[in-house]
């Protein structure tokens, strides 16, 4: 590998200059992504790691020429894209397979569209078959097969075009641990034994260990919009021990940058024009919420977020907006990937549910700026109720529709738990809470 | 057999009520019948067939009647793929033609096909002067107007909803178009159309029966076939022998289904886009005995050989993810020409016509039309009605017992296709004996092809019933009524939409059939916008029809829009299971 990587060191197989992202929401445009320098050289596996919302399939998307960026541009080999990206093939999540074509079929379908001969066509889908260890299944169809044998007809399809960048959105999120761990293992032995002229892979994931696992180089993600927050080149040795201190301190170290408030802009500044920016409530349940905080009082008021991951089996994507929703309400502070309970929240996850009801409702009503501004309207409102779609269209303003949509349903999960408002979703009505607790 | 709702473009429903759009396009929809019209009165009828006027009623000929009849109707289902294939893709491929296609489909399938045959006859006739062509065109053109607007808005639905990662594959491995349109998205838009098109063949065996024995313009057009054996025997007043009709019928539907579409569903099952081996199968003998034979074999070898030539050759339409989609797709000022050019065309169309009414008939005959039309209206709301208050709580209890469902299901699925005009007859000599006048029994002949789709709805929503949302009603012990209110009615009630539209649709097409009949040498009439229509066509008023059939389409279409679709919106969204 180190000869290719003294050659062309030069010319980057491809780089992202200046991009932006945006969608397009009815106050004008909602960016995803900001501000995206970034290169990919040959010999080395890059890992695009963030939480949901950090843009980082859309960055993949832009790099496969699918979507056009809203400024900036992508190059490959020096060269703007116009189309999707002719030296690169991706693998998707969900398989994407066609499920009426044979294993050979969906791995000919790149191949017949190059225009190239049947049975030329064959010889090399059977040869990229063998690589993944799937001789013997080219006349089954996808239906037959286990999820993990289907994502290797994935990385055949891919692979038999013979790109310089295979790009990867998730390869293995949509399989169970074991069959995720193995396929893992496979295609670092294929990228090692280099019998595909592939140059480089650019991998999205939101498992921390899994970057650490496979990365030459991580790429980490912040939210909202997406910003390269950091990158962090991976000198471990391959095969990369799990347990090995270097290994944990690396996983430690990524889980505190993601978490860590210190990386992003102070959290609410007010800005000049008096315009505020948007709090965003994480997409956490009260549920979830105070589970975590149960638990974490259970582990003796403290906690290390990857050993929490690791225990509830649960993805970064599912445990960081409840970590992050216990920091919003005042009941945990992180430091360096730990989570640890305050005052209030040791007093929440262990008070009976009407104490703990009303602990969380004024914290609620104190803290959290959205629910906040919700109970504002409706005092002012002249019967104590408005439409939901008032509040739809002021998040709106900040938020895409989906988004949008969301925060209302978490604000209004928040509310209700509080007994802070109401929601009638015959009226789609938020109003008033007429038994509301007393404040304690 | 898995339960399905039996309204075919249900995904039509999903389109948002009513726009400015759709009246532009209703009233394009009548100018082009007035254009329509106007060709067709311009063919004299020295060009009609010769040959005999009556279809000989000799039971001998039966069998031969009833395959003309099935090949008609073959021919129609393959125009109707054809064109389903074709006008789906443009809608969905380009944007200036979807604004035009889809709305236009739309308004299609709400327009009383029968109340066309009249135009089409003529036509057809003028095409192919003094030959029997032209009324069989007539009549394939008929069944094929019933069945292509639904399988045409399946496909075109499955087109535009494609997954995001199958169209992101596509173009990351920049598939040849053809490539695309041949293993991605026809195969995902198979199941889709082949059980619309199920239903739709099961909806065309009224129009072939009204097709095939027809009277344009004072001429009676018979063409050899069931429906017209049946309409003979039916003049001639012999119930035994249209009795013997009935039977031909039953076994053609029988026989098509075990032998066509039982195979075909169940073939189709390969298309399924989960990629699990689902629990519940369609199953087919006929298949199964298929597959053993050396027959998929030399098909698969023959389609081998032919493919590869084939998408050589049409590489030259080019291949997927050349280009980036555009960041913002902005209305361009071609578009604007477009719209511009569409709504000018429209508006001189409608000064034309209404010239044209008003040098015939005058705007007066409107006014009297909308009169006939509000009669006709009451007979499909007291239809709806009636057949709710029957159907709900007898489709109910078939769907809640899973014995009952699974004997009745066959049943109903020969009601589904079993074309009700063949009734007519019993029903028709039913009201001279007992002096019931039309307009009153027109309601009870309209419903006997439309109240089914009632049942059949209700049966498939009461089937899909979780059970544990019915083990919860037990145990929490809740009253009948409770049971019903809380549980029940909610419930079916997405499924019974779509049988209303359906069924309501059905009946304002039947109320041209059903309006005026005839029976021996009694001819009972009622008044409503049928009969109006029924007597245009038969005297080849073209005024009148135009008129008639128009104000049959705004009513069909107002009812759908303001009615039917905000139920079917409420459906979606409260009662969703």
């Amino acid at each position: 590998m180190t000869d290719t990587t003294a050659t062309t060191l030069e010319t980057p197989l491809i780089a992202v200059r200046a991009l932006r992202k945006t969608f397009a929401v009815p106050d004008g445009d909602l960016p995803v992504l900001e501000g995206i320098d970034l290169e990919v050289r040959p010999g080395e596996i890059v890992a695009l790691l963030g939480r949901s919302g950090s843009g980082k399939s859309t960055l993949l998307r832009c790099i496969a020429g699918l979507i056009p960026p809203s400024q900036g541009e992508v190059l490959y080999r020096g060269q703007p894209l116009v189309g999707t990206n002719p030296g690169a093939s991706l693998v998707f999540q969900s398989f994407a397979l066609l499920p009426w074509l044979t294993v050979q079929a969906n791995v000919e379908l790149g191949l017949e569209a190059r225009g190239i001969g049947p049975k030329e066509r064959a010889e090399r889908a059977r040869h990229a078959i063998d690589l993944v260890g799937l001789d013997g299944f080219e006349s089954a169809y996808p239906k037959e097969l286990s999820g993990g044998m289907r994502q290797r007809v994935g990385f055949a399809r891919a692979l038999v075009v013979e790109p310089d960048v295979l790009l990867m959105d998730e390869p293995f999120s949509a399989l169970d641990v074991l069959t995720a761990e193995n396929l893992r293992g496979e295609l670092l032995e294929i990228w090692e034994r280099h019998e595909f002229p592939t140059q480089a892979i650019v991998l999205v994931t939101h498992n921390i260990e899994e970057a650490v696992l496979l990365a030459d180089r991580i790429v980490v993600l912040g939210t909202n919009p997406g910003r390269i927050r950091e990158q962090i080149q991976v000198v471990l040795e391959r095969p990369r021990d799990r347990r090995a201190p270097a290994f944990e301190q690396l996983v430690d170290r990524i889980y505190s940058t993601m978490t860590g408030r210190e990386a992003e802009q102070p959290a609410t500044p007010a800005r000049p024009n008096g315009k505020r920016e948007a709090v965003m409530l994480p997409h956490a349940t009260v549920d979830g919420l105070s589970g975590l905080a149960e638990i974490v009082h259970a582990a003796g008021g403290t906690a290390d977020l990857a050993d929490l991951a690791d225990d509830l089996s649960l993805e970064v994507d599912d445990l960081l907006p409840l970590v992050d929703a216990c920091v919003l309400l005042g009941f945990a502070d992180v430091d360096h990937g730990r989570v640890t309970l305050t005052e209030t929240g040791t007093a929440f996850s262990t008070a009976d549910i009407q104490t703990s009801k009303q602990i969380f409702a004024t914290v609620a009503r104190d803290r959290v700026t959205p629910i906040r501004t919700i109970r504002h309207a409706l005092e002012r409102s002249d019967d104590g109720a408005l439409g939901e779609g008032f509040f739809l269209d002021l998040l709106r303003r900040n938020f895409s529709e989906d988004e949008a949509r969301a925060q209302l349903d978490t604000a209004i999960d928040w509310g209700r738990y509080g007994e802070l408002f109401e929601y009638d979703a015959d009226t789609d009505e938020i109003a008033l809470s007429s038994t509301e607790p007393r404040r304690g | 057999m898995t339960p399905r709702p039996t309204f075919p473009s249900r995904d039509a429903l999903a389109r948002l009520p009513f726009s400015l759009v759709d009246l532009v396009l209703l009233a394009g929809l009548i100018v082009l019948l007035y254009v329509v019209l106007r060709v067709g009165e311009g063919a004299t009828l020295s060009y009609a067939p010769s040959g005999p006027v009556h279809v000989s009623t000799d039971p001998s000929n039966l069998p031969y009647d009833a395959m003309r009849s099935l090949i008609r109707m073959f021919i129609a289902l393959g125009l109707s793929v054809l064109f389903t294939l074709t006008y789906g893709y443009a809608a969905a491929r380009s944007r200036k033609a979807e604004r035009v296609l889809v709305p236009a489909l739309d308004i299609l399938q709400s327009v009383p096909i029968l109340g066309f045959l009249s135009v089409t006859v003529t036509g057809f006739i003028a095409l192919f002067p003094g030959s029997y062509l032209g009324l069989e065109c007539a009549a394939i053109f008929a069944i094929f107007t019933s069945q292509a607007w639904n399988m045409t808005f399946s496909f075109y639905y499955s087109l535009s909803s494609l997954s995001r990662e199958l169209d992101e594959l596509s173009r990351m491995l920049r598939l040849t178009r053809w490539q695309r349109y041949w293993k991605i998205e026809v195969p995902a838009a198979t199941i889709g159309l082949v059980w619309n098109g199920m239903m739709s063949f099961g909806g065309g065996w009224f129009f072939l029966a009204a097709a095939e024995a027809i009277s344009v313009l004072n001429h009676n057009y018979q063409l050899p076939g069931v429906g017209s054996y049946v309409a003979a025997a039916t003049a001639q007043g012999d119930l035994g022998k249209v009795g013997l009709g009935i039977l031909t019928m039953i076994l053609l539907v029988l026989a098509v289904n075990v032998l066509f579409w039982r195979p075909l569903t169940a073939w189709s099952e390969r298309y399924k886009l989960e990629e699990s081996v689902s629990a519940e199968r369609q199953r087919s003998f006929v298949l199964d005995l298929l597959r053993r034979s050396h027959w998929p074999h030399h098909l698969g070898r023959l389609r081998r050989w032919l493919a590869e030539p084939l998408g050589r050759a049409m590489r030259w339409l080019g291949r997927d993810g050349g280009k980036l989609p555009p960041p913002k797709p902005a209305t361009s000022r071609s578009d604007v020409i477009f719209n511009l050019a569409v709504v000018c065309a429209i508006a001189f169309g409608i000064y034309e016509m209404s010239a044209y009414i008003n040098g015939t008939v005058g705007f007066g005959e409107v006014a009297k039309a909308f009169g006939y039309g509000l009669v006709t209206l009451g007979r499909v709301i007291v239809l709806v009605i009636i057949s709710t208050l029957v159907w709900v709580p007898i489709g109910v209890w078939i769907g809640m017992n899973p014995r009952v469902s699974r004997l009745a299901q066959p049943v109903v699925q020969v009601l589904a296709s079993f074309p009700a005009n063949f009734l007519f007859p019993f029903a028709t000599l039913a009201f001279i004996k007992a002096g019931v006048p039309l307009n009153a029994g027109g309601i009870l002949l309209m419903s006997l092809g439309a109240q089914w789709y009632i049942l059949f709805n209700t049966i498939a929503g009461a089937m899909a019933i979780p059970t544990d949302l019915r083990e919860a009603a037990a145990t929490l012990r809740l009253s009948r009524i409770q049971r019903w209110r809380r549980l029940i009615l909610p419930a079916i009630f997405p499924a019974y939409v779509t049988g209303g539209i359906t069924a309501a649709g059905g009946a304002w097409n039947a109320s041209i059939v059903a309006e005026i009949v005839t029976y021996g040498k009694t001819t009972l009439v009622a008044t409503g916008l049928g009969a109006y229509i029924a007597k245009a066509t038969q005297t080849g008023n073209f005024p009148e029809i135009l008129v008639g059939v128009a104000v049959m389409s705004v009513f069909v279409v107002a009812f759908n829009r303001l009615f039917w679709r905000r139920l079917y919106m409420i459906a979606q969204t409260r009662y969703a299971l």
